[in-house]
């Protein structure tokens, strides 16, 4: 992403903010966009956007889905009449395939927000995610649902 | 015609939103440990957070209100995980138990885990 375009956006998002598209006040949130760019810089690599948007609007897909399927799901455990019956809460060690600070979070964010599952925890070395379930069906099956599905989508916006 | 559609759409995802917020909120009470009340908190809040403000953008009927609205259901989605991530993890390091009736608990077992009290 370009710093120019980055500038533009975010000048954008402050009108938005502030609900005033003025001359003046968009300049301002370019301003304060710029000295914000200026401060990040250096964790804002540049890489081939466009083929990146359609994972990225695959990944937002999947995860607008997985919200709403994530809330009803609590919602019913917690209508139950007798609720400690239905909840076997576990924490579960995921191995990470992802490495990077920004894809362990993005990946740590979308787990938290997804059905029966919140994030606890990352180990030292970055290899293991801790996730503590809900509703536990079995390890494996949590395992696999985590890589086969958010994990490998962050590897494909990340790549 | 649009006006009144959006009108009652925005009626529908406000009383969506309040029944998940009250749901989160018996959820908060019910449940038995610090870490299945954040199941609660972080998912059905943050839903029902959105789709009370997704509510207002519809029923404003103004383009900088509905704006607004909108950035607030993106930054309420960016957040909520953070701060429910931070809670369970404090909670664990300052060494609040897990409920009794916990299946499994890597944390316990894992040779490279955070100790806690540390």
């Amino acid at each position: 992403m370009s710093a120019a375009f980055l500038i533009l956006l975010m000048a954008f998002i402050w009108a938005a903010i502030t609900g005033n598209f003025s001359g003046l006040n968009l300049v301002f949130g370019g301003l304060v966009g710029g000295v914000a760019v200026m401060i990040l810089r250096a964790s804002l690599r540049q890489r081939g956007e466009l083929a990146r948007l359609r994972h990225i609007a695959a990944l937002t897909g999947l995860f607008l889905y997985e919200l709403m399927a994530s809330a009803i799901r609590v919602a019913l455990v917690v209508m139950r009449p007798d609720i400690t019956a239905g909840l076997r809460p576990a924490v579960v060690a995921v191995p990470l395939s992802v490495k990077s600070d920004a894809e362990i979070a993005l990946l740590a964010n979308l787990i938290t927000l997804t059905p029966g599952t919140l994030s606890v925890d990352v180990s030292e070395d970055r290899s293991l995610l801790y996730v503590h379930a809900l509703t536990l069906a079995s390890p494996e099956a949590l395992i696999a649902e985590i890589a086969g599905g958010f994990e490998a989508r962050v590897r494909e916006v990340f790549q | 015609m649009i006006a009144d559609l959006a009108l009652y759409l925005g009626g529908v995802l406000l009383v969506a939103g309040a029944a998940f917020s009250l749901l989160a909120a018996i959820g908060v009470v019910r449940l038995p440990d610090l870490y299945t009340r954040l199941h609660a908190a972080s998912k059905a809040g943050a839903v029902g957070g959105g789709l009370v403000l997704l509510a207002v953008a519809l029923v404003s009927q103004d383009a900088a209100v509905s704006i607004r609205a909108v950035i607030g259901v993106l930054f309420l989605i960016m957040t909520t995980p953070v701060s429910a991530h931070l809670l369970a993890r404090a909670a664990y390091i300052a060494g609040y138990p897990f409920w009794s009736n916990t299946v499994q608990n890597d944390l316990e077992v894992e040779p490279n885990k955070i100790p806690p009290h540390q």
